[in-house]
């Protein structure tokens, strides 16, 4: 009979997070995956962050996560989006070698202490007593454990369409996993259905790129680990992507197909994420838009092929290569293989926990798509904080929940919970109310202190942090008392094509202004021979925190005083088994949703939809008395 | 949560024509039932029915004979089930109903704000209409009365909300633009936003300027009236008094200091304040006086400054005059026009305190001065709550801050921060976030069953 502390169900992104980081706090891990040459498999794009997700890339990192590692040393093209906008809003993405990326995270997984790969498949979870046990896998072994961690992206039940043809399966030429949703559905979860895509891809080449606009990567690139080496970095040469555009004669086309369309005759039942929509979808709901963006991404430096981004579809194969053959630059395209749609069970996201453990099952944990979500970066978030919880847990600490001030993993996991979710979620920057705080480039000093704790980050690392940090408040302070006097400083200003000062004026003052920026500032007239300012000048990275939070201050300053405003609630905890069903007061759908959420403060309870102002109100009268 | 019954006075305590007498909790029915003889028992009466009876005491003896209106929960204003006993209004009556109720059932005397608390609890008035609540309560004349009214009807809520959800439409705008760069979609245009924030901003000023006009029908005018001895403050006073057929109130005790006086007319609550003097003076006896005239002029929202049109001017007072109050505060009023009308004085209004001359005339500069020409009807929102006023300055604040984000054309995030801000100070107007502490702060000022 084999045993482990923790078991985790599939070695996607989330499987292999929980994993890794389950193995490293020190629990035996049995990581059972069909296919051990499948982990970290990208399904769909071959790129990992973008907008919102390349902050949850980071915060993984600095939590102790893979994520970042794999991605810097598998990239082919890192760029920086958002770099015109604020700080706050710049997100890393980088494309991948999809077959790199995949060896990567084997070289990583597989060597790992604790950890061993089964390769199974889970049919059934095992439960006695309202606590899991074990899985039973395929072939009628049963392996058992204190915690089980299910990740098991679109295999659940998975049914993939293109036109009418319908193949079960949770990825193109993978068997999908039968019985784990029977299996749950029978202790009492509930179930839904949804729908993601992927679209087509191209034989290289076969695309005419002579006279395709051209998209290259930064030429500074910057990497996501905050443990990558970067006299190293890139590991790999860097290549562009290229852009294309649908047009008029390409939509009608695709109209032909139609009535052959999975979506659109009800075959499929699943919902599908609104933000990533099929190219039929886009068609039908913007039907006054006369083009639409298309990215050609390379697979990978020795693929063959390209992914064509914008085009996911479910409409037939035949349909798909015609509309293409109609669209600049692919005018010869061959397809290696059709655009299609899958279909997968997920377990409504309001069943877990803050820490992902089930509110039904004790010790059953949910991370990825079985929650709802759609990314490989929400999915290795998830798979992160189930593995640390799940550790946690079995050692007897305390449980880790990341606030919605802390961080953008803080804001998914309790958007999941307590909002739950009928599309694939997504993470976006306006999910972040505390958005200027939650920056890419501070992931670290928010966040390392807690892979620290547990172990999955280096000492030597967390020290260069901690004292990091100690720089920026003192250069800070610095910047905030150190004055120029007009005499000094005017003619500096003046050359530099800003406004001279009446008779003083502090750095941070001065940095305000958007022509300066702190080194200069810092560097003029000797300035930089004092300890405040040398500290500053000898660690870039401390620079550009000091920076940021000086020009930023203002408004800054606001979010601070906006998350100290709603933390009175958010400390106002609601005991566990609190029971909401008793309060007659409360509105009826307020109080259903109370008690299927089960929060845990009242500032989780404020952001359930259908709970009222009332029925907070009501909540405060009794947890008072 | 206690599930008791109570009971309470809901119409003002004294003489009148009828009172009501209103019970509610889940015993409201039996309570009643073990007083009232009438048809039937109110146990098996249907909702929203009025029946006559008699309420008897122990020893069989007729207390009055009344009309008890039934109400089923949810359908009554706390949401529990009650009953309202109209009552001659008589105090006596009604004190012998209520001890009845107490002696004979589970009942027991609402505290101030029970039944709007309940109401609130029982998500039956959201916390604007809560408020509201306290306003109708608290409002002493008709225009009060129909500003709070108005807010009942959810104007102010339905206001509010039509600015959040503008507001929600020009973040989606900036997210959309975070959020999506790599997307081929048009962005929003940066005069378009200040053009749609400016729009909110005035929105909000309205909203505002209607407060000074909101808080006026609520609490009323502050007139204090100021002149030399002999003017005719008392006449003037007397005559107000003598005319008005609307008298609030007398306040007695205070004729050494200040006299006041509460009169309504056409719908605004003016409180006039006769002082003594305000020079100070070396009687020790008089300075306690004096003091408090001086505070009288400082607290007004309008100074009558009275003079006789056969006296010189008092160059001093009026210097005097303008250390406790500000000149647009001032309205310089000459008296006994009767004895003489060919003056050169300079004068806002002309009156005589004997004949009543020029009266109405003051009554209208009083009421321009002090809520101006604005004519705020049924259908206007008005905010008459210091809460509510509050919020919609930090949402103005906030909003001028995205203003300024735009024009030093910061990226949206930061103007984004603002707006949400802003937001959400609309968003606590109708209670979306709230504390306790607003709560206790509501509840404190209800004056039900006093």
């Amino acid at each position: 009979m084999k045993k482990f502390d923790i078991i985790v169900v599939g070695g996607g992104h989330a499987g292999i997070e929980a994993a890794s980081a389950g193995a490293r706090m020190g629990c035996s891990v049995g990581l059972v995956t069909m296919d051990r040459f499948a982990l970290g498999r990208m399904s769909c794009n071959p790129a990992i962050g973008g907008t919102a997700k390349g902050h949850l890339v980071r915060e993984i990192d600095a939590l102790g996560g893979i994520m970042g590692l794999i991605s810097d040393r598998t990239g082919i093209q890192f760029r920086m989006l958002n770099k015109s906008k604020g700080p706050a809003v710049w997100s890393p993405r980088c494309q991948s070698d999809r077959k790199l990326y995949s060896e990567e995270a084997y070289r990583i997984i597989f060597p790992t202490q604790n950890l061993e790969i089964v390769e199974e498949s889970a049919i059934e979870v095992l439960v006695e007593n309202g606590k899991v046990v074990g899985i039973k896998a395929q072939s009628g072994e049963e392996l058992f454990c204190e915690a089980l961690i299910l990740s098991s992206g679109t295999f659940l039940n998975g049914l993939m369409h293109t036109g009418l043809n319908k193949t079960s399966g949770g990825r193109f030429g993978e068997q999908p996993a039968l019985g784990i949703t029977e299996s749950l559905a029978k202790l009492g979860f509930e179930y839904g259905r949804l729908k993601t895509g992927t679209p087509p891809r191209l034989k290289k080449d076969s695309i005419n790129w002579a006279i395709l606009e051209e998209q290259p990567g930064d030429e500074n690139p910057q990497p996501f680990s905050h443990q990558t080496d970067l006299s190293q970095f890139p590991f790999l040469p860097q290549v562009s992507c290229h852009i294309t555009y649908t047009d008029p004669t390409v939509h009608k086309i695709l109209e032909k197909g139609f009535a052959q369309s999975p979506l659109f005759t009800g075959l499929i039942k699943g919902v599908g994420p609104r933000y990533c929509p099929s190219i039929e979808d886009k068609i039908v709901r913007f039907a006054d838009k006369e083009r639409h963006q298309l990215f050609l991404e390379p697979e990978g430096l020795d693929s063959d092929q390209i992914y064509l981004n914008g085009f996911s579809s479910s409409l037939s194969a035949e349909i798909q290569l015609e509309a293409l053959h109609k669209i600049v630059g692919l005018e010869e395209v061959e397809m290696v293989r059709p655009a299609y749609a899958v279909e997968y069970d997920f377990f409504p996201p309001q069943q877990v926990d803050l820490t992902l453990e089930t509110k039904l099952i004790e010790g059953l944990y949910f991370a990825g798509q079985i929650n709802g979500t759609s990314g490989y970066e929400e999915a290795a978030a998830q798979g992160l904080i189930a593995g640390i919880n799940a550790a946690l847990k079995i050692q007897g600490k305390p449980e880790f929940v990341l606030k919605r001030s802390e961080a953008y993993i803080g804001v998914l996991i309790d958007d999941l919970v307590t909002k739950s979710t009928d599309e694939p979620y997504r993470m976006f920057t306006s999910r972040a109310e505390h958005r200027l705080l939650l920056r890419q480039d501070n992931a670290d000093r928010r966040l390392m202190k807690y892979g620290y704790e547990f172990g999955l980050i280096p000492k030597d690392l967390y020290d260069e942090v901690d004292n990091r940090e100690k720089t920026i408040i003192s250069g800070i302070n610095y910047c905030q008392s150190k004055k120029y006097y007009a005499r000094d400083v005017n003619e500096f200003l003046v050359n530099s094509g800003s406004n001279e000062i009446d008779s003083t004026e502090t750095i941070s003052k001065l940095c305000k202004r958007p022509e300066f920026n702190l080194k200069q500032l810092l560097e003029f007239n000797g300035a930089s021979s004092e300890s405040g300012a040398v500290a500053l000048l000898n660690d870039e990275k401390a620079l550009e925190q000091a920076e940021i939070e000086i020009k930023y201050e203002g408004y800054i300053l606001r979010q601070y005083e906006a998350v100290a405003k709603l933390e009175k609630y958010e400390s106002t905890k609601i005991p566990l088994n609190f029971d909401f069903t008793k309060i007659k007061q409360l509105s009826t759908e307020g109080r259903e949703k109370l008690n299927k959420v089960k929060p845990r403060s009242i500032g989780q309870a404020s952001r359930i939809s259908g709970v009222t102002p009332s029925d907070i109100s009501i909540l405060l009268v009794y947890l008072k008395n | 949560m206690k599930e008791d019954t109570i009971v309470a006075l809901a119409t003002p305590a004294g003489v009148g024509a009828i009172s009501v007498i209103r019970v509610s909790g889940p015993q409201s029915f039996s309570a009643v039932d073990n007083i009232f003889y009438g048809k039937g028992k109110i146990e098996n009466a249907a909702s929203h029915t009025l029946h006559y009876g008699n309420i008897k005491n122990q020893d069989d003896e007729q207390v009055d004979d009344v009309l008890v209106s039934v109400f089923r929960a949810p359908n009554s204003y706390t949401g529990e089930d009650s009953v309202e006993i109209s009552t001659h209004g008589n105090p006596l009556v009604t004190q012998k109903v209520i001890e009845l109720l107490i002696v004979n059932s589970q009942v027991r005397l609402a505290e101030p704000g029970e039944f709007t608390k309940r109401a609130f609890l029982n998500n039956r008035i959201d916390l604007a209409k809560a408020e509201a609540v306290a306003d109708v309560i608290n409002s002493r004349t008709e225009a009060s009365f129909r500003g709070a009214r108005n807010q009942l009807d959810g104007l102010l809520s339905n206001k509010v909300n039509e600015l959040r959800s503008q507001l929600l439409n020009s973040s989606s705008f900036i997210e959309l633009e975070l959020d999506f760069v790599e997307e081929d979609i048009e962005f929003v245009n940066q005069d378009e936003l200040l053009k749609r924030i400016d729009s909110i901003i005035i929105e909000i000023d309205t909203l505002l300027e209607s407060y000074e006009f909101g808080r006026v029908i609520r609490d009323g005018v502050n007139v204090a009236i100021v002149g030399r001895p002999n003017v005719g403050k008392s006449s003037l006073l007397n005559y107000i008094l003598k005319e008005s057929r609307a008298i609030v109130s007398e306040i007695p005790g205070t004729t050494r200091d200040v006299i006041r006086e509460e009169v309504s007319i056409g719908g605004v609550l003016f409180r006039l304040f006769d002082t003594a003097g305000i020079r100070i003076s070396e009687d020790s006896i008089e300075k306690e006086g004096i003091l408090r005239s001086q505070e009288t002029v400082r607290n007004a929202d309008v100074v009558i400054y009275l003079e006789d049109v056969q006296q010189a001017e008092s160059k001093d007072l009026f210097v005097d005059l303008l250390n406790l109050t500000s000149p647009d505060k001032i309205l310089k009023v000459v008296n006994k026009i009767d004895l003489n009308k060919d003056f050169s004085k300079d004068a806002d209004v002309k009156i005589s305190a004997k004949t009543g001359e020029g009266i109405d005339l003051l009554f209208e500069k009083l009421k321009e001065k002090t809520i101006g020409n604005e004519s705020y009807t049924e259908k206007t929102a008005i905010v008459t709550n210091l809460r509510h006023h509050n919020c919609l300055k930090k949402s103005r604040e906030n909003l001028i801050n995205a203003r300024e984000s735009i024009l030093n054309k910061m990226s949206g995030e930061f103007i984004s921060v603002d707006l949400r801000n802003a937001e959400m100070n609309l968003a606590e107007i109708i209670g979306e976030v709230t504390s306790d502490d607003i709560l206790n702060n509501i509840f404190m000022k209800f004056c039900i069953g006093k």
